[in-house]
């Protein structure tokens, strides 16, 4: 029964850390390549660890921890290594094959108004240069 | 059971492994390239685990911890570096 609750956990781990690095292989953005091993590779790994803690209690006498804290570790350090990662992408100016939210909003109000985001558009810009010469001027 | 359903699964972690290496090789940007580290560095983890069960021995469980920590560290000095320019300022 215990050997087939393992099979389970291994088969299913395996076939998640291929899933995530298949995601990161064939997407198209690295926006997308992000989801991949963020997600599902961290939880593939997790259950693998979790079957191998299982494993090592079962065949030797105490319980064995050490799966757990790689595990606990695994768990905190992905969300923060993304958002790094995420944040380097973005300071980099990365393509990205998603929509931008603000050129639907410009559809939407052209249809009716035609002026709300142009304005969002057009004030961008504009205070970006009356930004601009005050940081020349202050030193 | 247990053996054949462990080969099966280095077989699919070792195509894991391939694919984020390829990844690493071709990525066509900065983060594409940390990103397949981290993924790679996670997969060897996995790999590791397999193999302690394969071979019944206990002894790769601090090998995969320093592996997770210094991996996470290398991570985020390559994001700090791309973002800041420095690491350490």
């Amino acid at each position: 029964m215990l050997e087939y609750f393992l099979s389970f956990l291994i088969l299913t781990g395996a076939a998640l850390t291929f899933i995530g690095s298949l995601g990161l292989l064939r997407l198209k953005d690295f926006y997308m390549r992000l989801h991949g091993p963020t997600k599902a590779t961290t939880l593939g790994v997790g259950s693998l660890l979790i079957a191998s803690a299982i494993f090592f209690s079962s065949r030797d006498a105490g319980i064995s921890l050490h799966e757990i804290l790689i595990t606990l570790f695994l768990f905190i350090t992905a969300p923060v290594s993304a958002h790094l990662l995420a944040k380097a992408a973005l300071h980099l100016n990365l393509r990205s094959f998603a929509k931008m939210p603000i050129k639907s909003i410009k559809e939407k109000e052209g249809a009716s108004n035609g002026t709300i985001g142009t304005q969002i558009l057009e004030d961008n810009p504009s205070s970006s240069n009356t930004h601009a010469p005050k940081k020349s001027v202050q030193p | 059971m247990l053996d054949s359903v462990i080969t099966i699964a280095l077989g699919l972690v070792a195509a894991a492994v391939a694919m984020s290496f390829w990844r690493l090789l071709r990525g066509p940007s900065m983060p594409d390239r940390i990103l397949a580290l981290d993924t790679l560095y996670i997969n060897s983890i996995a790999l590791l685990m397999l193999l302690g069960i394969h071979l019944g021995s206990a002894l790769f469980f601090e090998a995969a911890l320093l592996i997770a920590l210094m991996g996470f560290i290398g991570t985020v000095a390559l994001c700090k570096y791309l973002l800041r320019g420095d690491i350490i300022e």
